[in-house]
């Protein structure tokens, strides 16, 4: 299991072998508000690195949810579809959104580790 | 042009507010625990909500001002009685909305609550249809704060005595620290309430004292989820210059010994549309499933034609689902009627649906 890293969209990422667990960071929920709604990818459905892959709708507005790395989707997470405050309780865990099975590792390479992500985010909401 | 701040800007920064500019003023959108929450906490508890940004028209005068405003409202002004209040509509003589608002009548006149961003050009249009024959005073030394809720009324009352006997639509003059204070029954947000002009120097403390009783500031945000699920319409957005008031399916606040007279402006086109019907009429719009259909999506009908567009969308926390309204071709108006919602280049099924969407009884007394 290696570290976790994020993307300047506000994406966490988890890797495990070649299958990456993808969600949308605490901080983003905070941006966003209440989450009313969330629309995944198909599986089987092959996304691009930092293509739309989703959508979080809040109360107030809709969001798109990007892939931080390229590869197929093999599970999605049905619980947020079903209650999507789920988002809001437990963003970096229990609420990821999708699965993938990557294509290149090396995209891992171009995300933030946790301090900088931090330090990121600290910056662009100021 | 400078951002203005009401009178309430510190409390709300106290209450950790999240501000958006909207109509020129810095408002909260929502407060630290956020919008579903406020939501729910306005239906079963009491929101204080700051509308300090709305005008607050007064204009003074008696039975010859009745008859100019006749002229301009679609309204029996004539036979209100003092203190109570009717929705209504400015419009233009092609019968299309300048602004919808609340006139009350005073021992003094009139109290016109008008929104923000339309304030300033209904002075302007109201002014000279009047031709200055009146003191007309937008007054912005006083602030408007509404309180909503099931227990507004008793903890309004335990600060200002005498405000639960109020009837709906109708207000009166109280007394808070020596100053006067107008407070009718009224709201936007499908529950009982009260809305209270009151002077900026005192606002902060009368709103202090209503937290301190357990009520709580909720945020624009919550303002309209609340009037979405309640049926009511937002200016600017399910209503405009291009919609008639007939159209906007708000023939109920037209006084009809007013349309058998059909002597104010753009009523030939009123008469014209309730005796005609209307091309295009504002209906409820239920989304199946989960899908959020917000302002300007498509509607279309179940051979795919395009019969409309929705003017107002969220999520509804209390319906705990997505509501709508928007504006469709007359003949796709009935309850019922399935439509398909263009949300993100895909076709999501809903249907049209009475308003409101979420009913609680007002106080008793009605009028």
């Amino acid at each position: 299991m290696s570290e976790v890293k994020y993307s300047k969209e506000h994406e966490w990422i988890k890797l495990d072998g070649d299958v990456a667990t993808i969600g949308i960071t605490k901080h983003a929920t905070e941006m966003l508000g209440d989450i009313v709604f969330a629309e995944l990818p198909e599986k089987g459905s092959n996304v691009e690195k930092d293509g739309t892959a989703g959508v979080v709708e809040s109360t107030k507005a809709a969001s798109d949810v990007y892939t931080p790395v390229s590869g197929e989707v093999v599970d999605t997470n049905q619980a947020i579809v079903d209650d999507p405050s789920k988002i809001n309780q437990d963003p970096e865990d229990s609420a990821w959104f999708f699965k993938l099975k990557i294509k290149d590792p090396s995209e891992m390479d171009t995300l933030m580790n946790k301090d900088d992500y931090d330090k990121f985010a600290k910056e662009t909401s100021a | 042009m400078e951002t203005k701040k009401t009178s309430l800007y510190q409390l709300h920064q106290d209450c950790n507010a999240k501000f958006v500019e909207f109509a020129g003023y810095q408002m909260p959108i929502q407060y630290s625990e956020g919008i579903v929450e406020e939501h729910k906490f306005t239906r079963n508890h009491s929101g204080i909500f700051d509308v300090s940004h709305m005008g607050q028209l007064f204009i003074y005068g008696g039975e010859d001002l009745i008859k100019d405003l006749e002229k301009i409202f679609p309204l029996n002004l004539k036979n209100l009685k003092l203190n109570h209040s009717k929705y209504s509509f400015l419009m233009d003589k092609d019968a299309g909305i300048h602004d919808d608002l609340i006139i009350t009548k005073t021992n003094e006149g009139f109290l016109i609550i008008l929104n923000a961003a339309c304030k300033d050009n209904d002075f302007k249009i109201l002014k000279e249809l009047l031709k200055e024959k009146y003191k007309m005073v937008l007054d912005e030394n006083r602030s408007l704060i509404a309180i909503q809720g099931p227990k507004s009324s008793q903890i309004l009352n335990d600060i200002i005595s005498g405000v639960k006997d109020l009837n709906f639509m109708s207000g009166n003059w109280f007394t808070f620290e020596n100053q006067k204070i107008y407070i009718t029954r009224s709201g936007y947000t499908g529950e009982d309430g009260f809305e209270i002009s009151i002077s900026n120097d005192f606002v902060d403390k009368l709103t202090r004292e209503l937290i301190n009783k357990g009520s709580k500031l909720i945020g624009l945000g919550a303002r309209d989820t609340l009037r979405l699920e309640a049926g009511l319409c937002l200016y600017g957005h399910d209503l405009d210059k291009d919609k008639t008031p007939v159209e906007a399916n708000l023939k109920w606040a037209i006084s009809k010994e007013r349309i058998s007279k059909g002597d104010f402006i753009g009523s030939d086109i009123i008469i014209k549309q309730l005796n005609d019907g209307v091309s295009k009429i504002r209906v409820g719009i239920k989304p199946e499933g989960r899908i959020i259909a917000r302002e300007k999506t498509k509607i279309f009908n179940q051979l795919d034609v395009h019969i409309g567009e929705i003017t107002s969308g969220t999520f509804g926390p209390s319906v705990n689902g997505p509501v709508a309204m928007g504006y469709v071709e007359n003949e796709f108006s009935k309850k019922n009627t399935k439509v398909f919602l263009e949300v993100r280049g895909k076709k999501h099924p809903a249907s049209i649906c009475s308003l409101p969407f979420y009913k609680k009884s007002y106080v008793k007394g009605v009028n």
